[in-house]
């Protein structure tokens, strides 16, 4: 967007002659929506960091863009603005409302006859705060972007924990609701457990799993048949009633695949499997 | 040339492949194998492709294709240390290694070797004394 | 669509170019960051496609390199052939169908190992598949 330098220059001096009025009202309205979650001091200095920004951007050396390269200095600030409005939870609207509240300002003060602005000087100002406002509204989005995958990584992190039972036989407790992504962490995790320990036994329970959908049984199977290939066995246990007429229902073969109603059994298959023979030791007081 | 080397220990011939094979040269190692098993008399034979970074399809049939030779030539063929992420892949293709024994490690895959010639009573050859009731 | 970025132009005319076109391939999708499962299936397909190229197509050149969408960074990999080309489609993506020596894994196999595939052929006119795999 290029826009005429003596337009600019008009609207630049326009601001500077009208900023106490305008931020103290810019202030006043966006308060109105934001009330309880900033302080007034807080909310007056960041409108003043748009306000800011807003005259950077139809200072002399720049073309009016906010996205373009002049602005550079004028972006980091709004860009730092929106994050922390990201962070702090506000809502889309409210985000690049603040921003646009500025026209609404203007308007009021020259209604009212407190200032005078021509129409296309105003249009001009519009523009500008349009891009502003969508600028201000895409850091947003990023920011929030970057905070779900952030915490989704952490909770993938967090849930798939691999544990060793026996010599040569680890197991993985799934607890809640398995995504494809998480039961494909689980799935190179468990597998990368059978190499580093070797261990020729896994057993995957998942008692605590409420649900799973076709996907997330097809993982599961995947990861049996990748442990036979790598010359290792996988029991899976804690199979409920539910889940077990989902796989049925949804037409899913386990085939020969070794499945246990709990981890006890899924351990004694194992230990017989790996040549361990669990005995019960008579008790010696009956002899007495 | 490359050519991945066969060597024996005992009665197992053991194949570390540690270099990523071209066609020709899986075809050829197919070929030395079964030369060696015939050549020596070997009952087991143990491929370790820890070293491999990938497994596609020709080297999958390379793999099923020596374990079936083999199978005829009286050996049998445990393929050892495959990774993790190629094991997936090898899912995802839809290659199942039928008929391909497969262990974790080298020594795992003598186990198994050891207990398979005990199956098979290989070298064990029982006289009966005259003392021996017959059940 | 998104273009490939400085991309790298490997002829495709015996066993060893299959070799190191999945070398190559291997190098950029470090560079490109992909996950090591996600590497592991790139450069598998690689290998089956460009073995294709090869025995099917009568030899030709793979095309390798990153590509970006966004923030999100990918790696493609083209290959090209001037032979015969796929005169029924729907047969040659059949799991087991072969016309070579192979299994029949390579073209519905592969396809199942990336992200996206594009396939550009006719019969008579040479075969050009596309494939890309996105970091996650």
């Amino acid at each position: 967007m290029k826009v005429d330098a003596e337009a600019r220059q008009r609207l630049s001096a326009f601001l500077v002659t009208h900023e106490e009025p305008i931020v103290r009202q810019w202030t006043e309205i966006a308060a109105r929506t934001l009330r309880g979650r900033l302080t007034n001091t807080e909310l007056t200095r960041q409108v003043r960091d748009v306000f800011g920004a807003l005259q950077a951007v139809l200072g002399a050396d720049s073309d009016g863009e906010i996205a373009g390269a002049e602005s550079g200095e004028s972006r980091g600030a709004l860009a730092e603005l929106s994050r922390a409005w990201a962070r702090q939870g506000f809502t889309p609207s409210e985000t690049a409302g603040l921003v646009f509240t500025v026209k609404e300002v203007v308007l009021g003060l020259t209604e009212s006859g407190q200032a005078e602005l021509p129409t296309t000087d105003f249009l001009l100002l519009s523009l500008v705060v349009d891009d502003m406002g969508l600028f201000t509204f895409e850091t947003y989005t990023k920011t929030r972007e970057s905070v779900i995958a952030d915490q989704t990584e952490q909770l993938l992190e967090l849930s798939t924990p691999v544990v060793k039972l026996w010599d040569g036989v680890v197991a993985v407790p799934l607890v809640g609701t398995l995504d494809s992504a998480r039961a494909q962490v689980v799935m190179e995790k468990l597998l990368q457990t059978l190499v580093d320990t070797g261990s020729a036994f896994a057993i995957v329970d998942i008692t605590g799993v409420p649900a799973v959908d076709t996907q997330v049984a097809q993982h599961i199977l995947k990861t049996v048949v990748a442990a036979r290939l790598m010359g290792a066995e996988c029991i899976i246990s804690g199979i409920r009633p539910q889940i077990a007429q989902t796989v049925v229902a949804l037409g899913i073969e386990f085939g020969d695949i070794v499945t246990k109603s709990n981890l006890a059994d899924a351990l004694l298959h194992a230990l017989r499997a790996s040549g361990v023979e669990v005995v019960r030791r008579a008790s010696r007081d009956k002899a007495f | 040339m490359d050519r991945v080397p066969v060597l024996k220990i005992g009665e197992i011939l053991l194949v570390s492949i540690q270099i990523d094979l071209d066609d020709q040269t899986a075809l050829q190692l197919q070929e030395d194998l079964s030369d060696r098993i015939v050549e020596t008399g070997a009952h087991g034979v143990v491929i370790d492709i820890s070293a491999l970074e990938i497994v596609d399809s020709f080297i999958g049939r390379m793999l099923s294709t020596i374990a079936a030779v083999s199978r005829v030539l009286d050996a049998e063929t445990v393929v050892v240390g495959m990774r993790p992420a190629v094991a997936i892949t090898l899912v995802e293709l839809g290659l199942s290694l039928n008929g391909v024994r497969t262990a974790l490690n080298v020594d795992k895959a003598l186990e198994i070797l050891a207990e398979a010639k005990q199956v098979r009573g290989v070298g064990v050859l029982t006289v009966r004394g005259s003392d021996d009731v017959p059940l | 669509m998104t273009e490939l970025e400085e991309p790298q132009r490997l002829p495709i005319a015996d066993d060893k170019d299959v070799v190191r076109v999945r070398q190559a391939v291997r190098v950029i999708a470090l560079a490109a960051k992909l996950p090591l499962v996600d590497q592991t299936k790139l450069v598998t397909a690689a290998s089956e496609l460009a073995r294709n190229t090869l025995i099917h197509g009568g030899g030709g050149h793979a095309l390798v390199g990153q590509v970006h969408n966004g923030r999100r960074a990918g790696v493609r990999a083209e290959f090209v052939d001037t032979g015969p080309g796929i005169a029924d489609l729907d047969l040659a993506f059949t799991d087991g169908y072969t016309t070579g020596s192979g299994l029949g894994l390579g073209l519905s196999g592969s396809r199942r190992l990336v992200d996206e595939f594009e396939i550009v052929t006719a019969a008579g006119e040479g075969t050009r598949i596309t494939v890309t795999k996105w970091a996650r």
